[in-house]
């Protein structure tokens, strides 16, 4: 079958070689009509285009495109007069032939209704499919009576069709006998009979339309009744609801129950309560998790890489193995640090806890400490004899404390009990003044509380805005209260811990916030400076500030967007604060305590702190040689306030006893007499003194600490060689100085990380996207979309050309032809002429001789 | 008219005397009016011109003029701004340079101790006198004349010139105080140095500063540098000076910009030895010991700088077969570089402020963990770091991911137990 439709269609091909489609579709094309363009050299992978050609057909396919295009037109060119098909979108492309058709009766309907329609009184015009209306089929109304109408009007038709066409009486008479009749009485003639026709139609038609009109009037009513009906059923839910509620105003109490039990969520089964000791190890895990972010954080890693590649090496990292013992130790101290903290935190909460169970306590941490793997044990057990030795002084606070909370605790139920207990979130900051300004401390502390709770964010959707501001008007009023006179301390104590519930859930508005407040100190600052090179030391508000971005925000990060900055602001502190009296010396010595709280856990190196140690210790000591040291900036070596903190009262030095400083000498509290000031001075050189010892353990294990340490030690010399100060001073300058004096670890060369030996080169070759065979590779992508472009005009270009050529050669032919033509149709009839002539003039000679012959 | 002369005469001294009135409107109308018989007189001289062409300038007068300027007593600095509108003016503002000359010649002969007040008036004056730099600039005069006869000093740059230096070597013979030479060095290299007919005279003045030590020091060396570069100074011990200049107090002080500037162009060449510039290496990481974190940030790359120029002093990071030693083999105390053994040594002190608090800083510090990449990094955008600048860009910079929190719940403002503010400090 296959053969012969394949030999079928070659027949044809061979037969119809200038076929325009035929040479497309043929599969096989007569070989005498293939031209091979034969390659030199097969190339893989390489398409070949114009591997086989055939110029036969698309010569004969280039001639037939001309005869029909360029022939037309040249055989038109002296014609005016155009042929227009003016039918409607006849040359229209965008419209399927159903439109056109669809279309064009309806302008022909349009154009018959205008001419007749007004002498049309009887019908309105409408379309009709098998004589029926259209829109009585839509609407499907009378299927009973189409059937029997299709008959009629077949019939109908077809004598119409029989009348119109002219079938005459044959037809006729086959068809109906009783019109036979009629006619076979009397002949009428066709112009009658048409007539006649029509009127018979006409009043058919009538008939149909009252029935029609009548069944159309029923369904109408049908429908209407079935409305109704209908919207009966529709709502006759709701309805019988109603009813029924009508029946039963008050439904029964157990009813009521069971539907609700009904309704109510069954009990899940719930994971069993945890005991305490599972809590505390949820919770301790949790705590461990945190801290391991936090050392993730301090080594300036972020978890993504730390997944990626757990052998990361930060940028602090000193390559010698560092890091994997401080692991195991941070996480050890840690759980210590954490364990006592829990346990103050139960210390505080049970006040009735007597002193021996702090104990206690401390022994129990004592063989924990001391189980440690490195030299954080001593420094933990310094602290303790420190703190033994700070015992007499320590206690007393403590007891104070204790005192203060109890009367607390019985201020804070009356005023738990006083106060109304809701409050609106402080909508401006005055707003909050005016709420807190006028009470106790624990009636502020109650109503921010409350503020908190009445203002949760899962209570409203306002909420959590409202307490963002709060936040940021908390921590003003702070400023406020620690700029008042005096300084209001003990409150701020209190909303600390307001303030950091506050920032646990909006973190980031809370560090905008301090943001704020830091940048505005730093602000002032920076003007100070450039005006006149130096400025002040702050009010009491900055360090407060610092002091609460600290604990806010962890401050062991590498990179912290609070911290960092807050560091370099108390390193403006102080490099840039000049010391001018008591007070700024306190205010630096508190400085230096934040600063280095801040590096407690990450033991960072802090330049500014070791030069102001150095120059408060010169400021205090009496007897100054000036050997091995160079004082920095804030401080003068020489210059009124070189002596500042050098006592020389006898008295006063024997009378001095070691004791936390107070902060209300931050704010500018005046000495009541000599006595006090000089004792001020002396704590604040033990608390330098302090400082410099955790320096000390601090950096001891940094590379160049014998250098960085240098002016300290040398100064400690001079103070211990003046023998001049109380007998505790001079053993904390022993201690001090035996820490700096720690025997120098030794000196290793620097060594380069190795880098990565170069790859030598190698003969792998270069792999190229290849876009397009045969064109230069090798260029950029707009290069080569460029030249592309260019070959693709040329080509066009030549193109064009080549048809033109070829364009005027068939015209040339086509005239050529045309003159032959002519020609030969000239001589045609000359030749006929001259036939005609012969004739002509052979007949004339023939009759000439017949008459000469006669 | 011998008696109009007299009558002049006293109208002078009048108007000389109130240029020191206690009121500043009377003290400015009366130099206005100084001036304006200054212009008139020169026009109209008193005396006839000996020939034709003779330049008649009142110099008498004007000299008293500048000398009720320089006043022993009271500020006129008010009345020198003033002053320097008359100084737009070519032959005033050279004859207030031969005038200024001889004021400081004859106040300083006369009084053993000079006033403050005077040198600073001397100094505003000299100042605010700032020549043209093209000789056609010399076309307006106060005085006018008809022509403009060549042999007039008046006319040429190199007169002026001249007159100029005379003026400031003049002035800066004398010992002056520690305050003014500030003020004087820093506008020595660009107003001063360039108008002098002999730069290379101010090197007594120079070396003087230069001893002094401290800021002055520094400041001095820009002039220095500008003798030794353009003028072929030779001077012993510079780099054994400029190593002595290095001390804590660089980092502090207020041209810490522009000595490191200049520090980076005098050990910006490659034919330094190697022990020089590990010496200043060494120096510079000591000191950076000390430093702030912006002056951290600028120094550090500095220090990496000298390390990538001299391959040699490349041994202070990278030694990769040298032994332990027992103690760091530098001497900071000694004074020569050739002697402080920096080569020995190595930079540890960037080891440990790889551990700086500030991230930017240990950052910087830890380039030298790996080898030194070769293409040296611009100082020039560090010199003027300051502290705000740094805290600006810490404070805008966004971390991804919302803000870490600490926590370990707060219980007060001094924080928990163990912190140093709680061992320390009491809330009472």
């Amino acid at each position: 079958m296959g053969k012969a439709k394949s030999a079928a269609a070659r027949t044809r091909g061979a037969g119809a070689p200038a076929g325009a489609q035929g040479g497309r579709a043929r599969p096989n094309p007569n070989p005498f009509e293939v031209k091979v363009n034969r390659q030199k050299f097969p190339v893989l992978g390489r398409k070949a285009r114009h591997a086989v050609g055939q110029p036969g057909v698309s010569r004969a396919r280039a001639v037939h495109k001309r005869t029909q295009t360029l022939l037309k037109e040249y055989k038109e060119r002296d014609k005016s007069n155009v042929f227009t098909d003016k039918r409607f979108g006849e040359y229209s492309s965008t419209m399927s032939p159903e439109e056109k058709m669809m279309k064009r009766f309806a302008l022909e309907q349009q154009r018959q209704h205008e001419k007749k329609s007004i002498y049309n009184l009887n019908e309105d015009e409408e379309l009709t499919h098998y004589g029926q209306s259209l829109a009585d089929i839509e609407k499907h109304n009378d299927i009973v009576d189409s059937d029997s109408d299709t008959e009629e009007r077949g019939t109908l038709s077809a004598e119409l069709t029989a009348a119109h066409f002219g079938g005459g009486g044959g037809l006729l008479h086959k068809k109906t006998p009783q019109q036979q009749g009629e006619e076979g009485e009397k002949p009428r003639s066709r112009r009658e009979l048409i007539e006649e026709l029509i009127a018979k139609s006409k009043q058919e038609k009538r008939e149909r339309q009252a029935q029609r009109e009548g069944a159309l009037e029923l369904t109408e009513k049908l429908d209407q009744d079935w409305k109704e009906i209908q919207t009966l059923l529709t709502h006759r839910t709701p309805n019988s609801e109603n009813r029924d509620k009508k029946e039963r105003p008050k439904p029964d109490a157990y009813d009521m129950m069971v539907r609700e039990l009904g309704f109510e969520m069954k009990a899940q089964p719930s994971n069993r309560m945890k005991s305490e000791e599972e809590l505390a190890k949820e919770e301790q895990e949790r705590l461990q998790q945190l801290e391991a972010a936090r050392l993730r954080r301090m080594r300036g890693e972020d978890e993504g890489s730390e997944a990626r590649k757990p052998k990361h090496l930060s940028a602090d990292d000193l390559n010698d193995g560092f890091v994997l013992d401080k692991d195991d130790r941070r996480l050890l101290s840690y759980t210590d640090g954490k364990m006592s903290i829990e346990e103050e935190q139960s210390r505080e909460a049970s006040d009735g806890e007597s002193e021996e169970e702090q104990g206690e306590d401390l022994s129990e941490e004592d063989p924990e400490n001391s189980s440690d793997p490195d030299g954080h044990s001593d420094l933990e057990s310094d602290m303790d004899s420190e703190e033994d030795c700070g015992r007499p002084n320590g206690e007393p606070r403590q007891a104070l404390g204790k005192g203060t909370t109890s009367i607390g605790h019985r201020a804070q139920e009356a005023a738990r009990n006083q106060l109304p207990y809701t409050f609106a979130a402080p909508e401006s900051y005055e707003e909050l003044k005016s709420l807190l300004s006028g009470r106790t401390r624990e009636e502020q502390l109650v109503v921010v509380e409350r503020i908190q709770t009445c203002n949760h964010p899962s209570l409203a959707v306002g909420n959590k805005a409202k307490l963002e501001k709060l936040f940021g008007f908390l921590l003003e009023y702070i400023g406020d209260l620690a700029t008042d006179d005096p300084p209001n301390l003990r409150v701020i104590d209190k909303l600390v811990v307001q303030l950091y519930n506050l920032c646990q859930m909006f973190p980031d508005s809370a560090s905008d916030s301090i943001k704020f407040v830091l940048r505005d100190a730093m602000h002032e600052m920076e003007g100070a400076i450039e005006a006149r090179g130096r400025a002040a030391f702050p009010g009491l508000d900055v360090l407060v500030y610092l002091k609460i971005a600290g604990m806010l925000f962890p401050t062991s990060d590498l990179w912290h967007p609070v911290v960092t900055p807050a560091l370099v602001c108390m390193s403006q502190l102080l490099t840039k604060c000049p010391i001018l009296s008591l007070q700024d010396v306190v205010k630096g010595l508190f400085v230096c305590c934040v600063f280095l709280d801040y590096v407690s856990l990450s033991r960072r190196f802090i330049p500014e702190l070791v030069n102001f140690l150095l120059g408060i210790l010169y400021i205090a000591s009496p007897n100054k040689c000036g050997r091995g040291y160079t004082l920095v900036h804030p401080f003068r070596a020489s210059g009124k306030n070189s002596e500042l903190l050098v006592v020389s009262d006898k008295e006063d030095k024997a009378t001095w006893q070691r004791r936390g400083l107070s902060l209300h000498w931050a704010y500018g509290l005046k000495a009541q007499n000599k006595t006090e000031a000089n004792h001020t001075r002396l704590s604040c050189l033990a608390v330098c003194l302090a400082l410099v010892k955790g320096c000390a353990q601090f950096y001891s294990s940094l590379p160049s600490f014998y250098a960085i340490v240098r002016p300290l030690r040398a100064l400690l010399m001079e103070h211990l060689a003046g023998c001049s100060h109380p007998p505790e001073l001079q053993e904390l300058c022993q201690s001090a100085l035996a820490n700096l004096e720690e025997p120098e670890p030794r000196c290793r060369p620097l060594v380069c990380a190795k880098s990565k030996p170069e790859p030598l080169k190698l003969f792998t070759p270069r792999l190229v996207k290849v876009l397009e065979f045969g064109r230069k590779q090798g260029s950029s992508k707009e290069e080569q979309e460029r030249r592309r472009l260019i070959h693709k005009h040329k080509r066009e270009f030549k193109g064009a050309v080549r048809e033109i050529r070829r364009d005027n050669q068939f015209l040339a032919r086509m005239q050529l032809s045309e003159t032959l033509e002519r020609d030969a149709e000239r001589k045609r009839k000359v030749k006929q002429l001259f036939n005609s002539l012969a004739t002509q003039e052979g007949e004339w000679k023939a009759l000439k001789r017949k008459k000469f012959k006669k | 008219k011998v008696w109009m002369r007299h009558r002049y005469r006293s109208c002078l001294n009048r108007l000389q005397e109130l240029l020191v009135h206690s009121s500043f409107e009377v003290k400015e109308l009366a130099l206005s009016t100084l001036m304006k018989f200054v212009q008139l007189e020169g026009a109209h001289p008193l005396e006839k011109p000996k020939w034709d062409g003779y330049y008649l300038f009142p110099r008498q007068l004007f000299k008293a003029v500048v000398e009720g300027l320089l006043s022993l007593e009271d500020d006129c600095s008010l009345l020198l701004a003033r002053f320097r509108e008359y100084l737009e003016h070519d032959d005033i503002r050279y004859h207030t340079m031969q005038a200024a000359t001889d004021t400081v010649g004859r106040v300083t002969d006369r009084h053993p101790e000079v006033p403050l007040t005077f040198w600073n008036n001397a100094f505003t004056l000299l100042s605010s006198v700032s020549l043209p730099s093209q000789e056609r600039g010399i076309s307006s005069f106060y005085v006018k004349h008809g022509e403009l006869p060549r042999t007039w000093k008046v006319v040429h740059l190199k007169e002026h010139r001249k007159a100029f230096q005379g003026m400031w070597l003049g002035f800066l013979k004398h010992k002056l105080p520690l305050s003014l030479c500030k003020k004087v060095l820093v506008v020595l290299h660009d107003s001063i140095l360039p108008h002098l007919a002999q730069p290379s005279l101010m090197i007594d003045f120079l070396t003087r500063a230069y001893d002094v030590g401290g800021a002055i020091s520094l400041l001095a060396l820009n002039g220095l540098f500008i003798l030794i570069h353009q003028h072929n100074l030779e001077y012993p011990d510079f780099y054994r000076k400029l190593y002595g200049l290095l001390d804590p107090s660089v980092f502090h002080v207020k041209y810490r910009a522009r000595f490191f500037h200049l520090a980076d162009l005098f050990l910006s060449s490659s034919h330094l030895p190697a022990y020089l510039v590990a010496a200043f290496a060494k120096r510079l990481s000591r000191l950076a010991l000390t430093a702030p974190p912006e002056a951290l940030l600028m120094v550090l790359p500095f220090i990496c700088n000298l390390l990538r120029r001299h391959p040699a002093c490349r041994v202070l990071v990278h030694r990769p077969l040298g032994s332990e030693l027992d103690a760091d083999p530098y001497d900071p105390e000694e004074e020569d570089p050739a002697k402080s053994q920096a080569l020995e040594s190595s930079l540890w002190e960037l080891q440990a402020l790889q551990r700086h608090y500030h991230p930017e800083v240990s950052q910087a510090a830890s380039v030298i963990n790996q080898a030194l990449s070769v293409p040296e990094v611009s100082i020039a955008p560090l010199l003027e770091l300051t502290a705000f600048d740094v805290f600006e860009r810490d404070l805008k910079k966004k971390g991804q991911g919302s803000v870490p929190l600490e926590f370990i719940p707060a219980q007060g403002l001094l924080g928990r137990q163990d912190d140093f503010c709680a061992q320390h400090f009491t809330l009472s």
